[in-house]
């Protein structure tokens, strides 16, 4: 074990390499984690502060028709 | 092609292909450890160091794909005006650069005890670290406009010029003399380097690129999000 993590004498080197990459790797994974979480509760909440203006726009087409039979 | 451009589409897609790519990302990167830094023997002349390779010849090979894809999803976005193209390259731009980073350090540790020095000018080196910058570059120029668009345009714009760099960049070691050594995989007439030490590279190269596939699918979901919640604001705002 001692001898794998000696690495012949280049510990210094080959660790800090394996070192860097997963640190790079790791760190980008997690800020891009971050970043989408972040995103989806700002979208969520906008989305919950006032209802989407696609929907009440469906919702009045859909009204309008039935006021329409209603009517006739 | 342009089926896949309509966001939502590319949300629902993603959201089906992110856990095998995730899965395939975690597996290949254990085995692919596992056989770099335990399974493979160490080099006659190198010792141990040859175990940087493992992570310094992937990492050079993604710098290179990352950028090549960059470009082609520029000129896309620059021709047809897609939408997920210019995101792509926006989202693929921070991987890219940190995969150059990985390659330009870990050669720096591996020239320090192998070559006798840490640095030095000359072409394969300068020609990556030109690619380094190209992508820092276009990080700062493509947020750099209040106008999203503009930004991403001048940033795409910046990305096609910058693929001269990309056969610099290869050929660097075939057209100057030069410390790095000429290309000992990807080579005319077939790799020139042992079937054990050929394997972990290759594992940990698939490793990388699930690990970019991955990555970009994330961010391209943030990015779009970011979009709907600009639009929504836009909306807001304008009564």
């Amino acid at each position: 074990m001692a001898e794998f993590f000696a690495m012949g004498g280049y510990a210094a080197y080959v660790w800090s390499s394996y070192g860097l990459a997963a640190l790079v790797m790791v760190g980008l994974l997690v800020a891009t984690l971050k970043a989408l979480r972040g995103a989806e509760t700002t979208l969520k909440a906008l989305e919950g502060s006032r209802p989407p203006r696609r929907r009440r726009a469906r919702n009045g087409a859909a009204a309008s028709p039935a006021a329409e039979v209603g009517e006739g | 092609m342009h089926r896949f451009a309509n966001p939502a589409r590319f949300q629902r897609l993603s959201a089906a292909i992110l856990p095998w790519t995730a899965g395939a990302t975690v597996i290949l990167l254990i085995v692919g450890l596992y056989i770099s830094l335990i399974g493979s023997p160490r080099d006659y002349q190198q010792g141990d160091t040859v175990r940087i390779m493992y992570i310094h010849v992937p990492a050079a090979w993604m710098s290179l794909f990352v950028y090549v894809n960059m470009a082609i999803a520029a000129a896309c976005g620059l021709v047809w005006k897609h939408p997920l193209a210019d995101l792509f390259a926006k989202a693929a731009a921070p991987v890219g650069a940190g995969f150059t980073l990985i390659c330009l350090v870990t050669g720096s540790l591996w020239g320090a005890p192998m070559w006798g020095t840490w640095w030095v000018w000359d072409a394969r080196l300068t020609s990556v670290l030109i690619l380094f910058f190209l992508y820092l570059g276009y990080m700062a120029l493509v947020n750099a406009f209040d106008d999203p668009q503009r930004g991403t345009r001048a940033g795409n714009v910046l990305l096609l010029v910058g693929i001269v760099n990309v056969p610099i960049i290869k050929f660097s070691v075939d057209w100057w003399n030069t410390l790095h050594q000429p290309a000992s995989v990807i080579r005319m007439g077939g790799p020139t380097i042992d079937g054990s030490m050929l394997v972990p590279l290759l594992v940990m190269a698939l490793g990388f690129t699930a690990y970019f596939i991955t990555v970009v699918l994330l961010r391209l979901r943030a990015e779009i999000v970011q979009r709907k919640i600009q639009t929504m604001r836009l909306t807001e705002a304008q009564g």
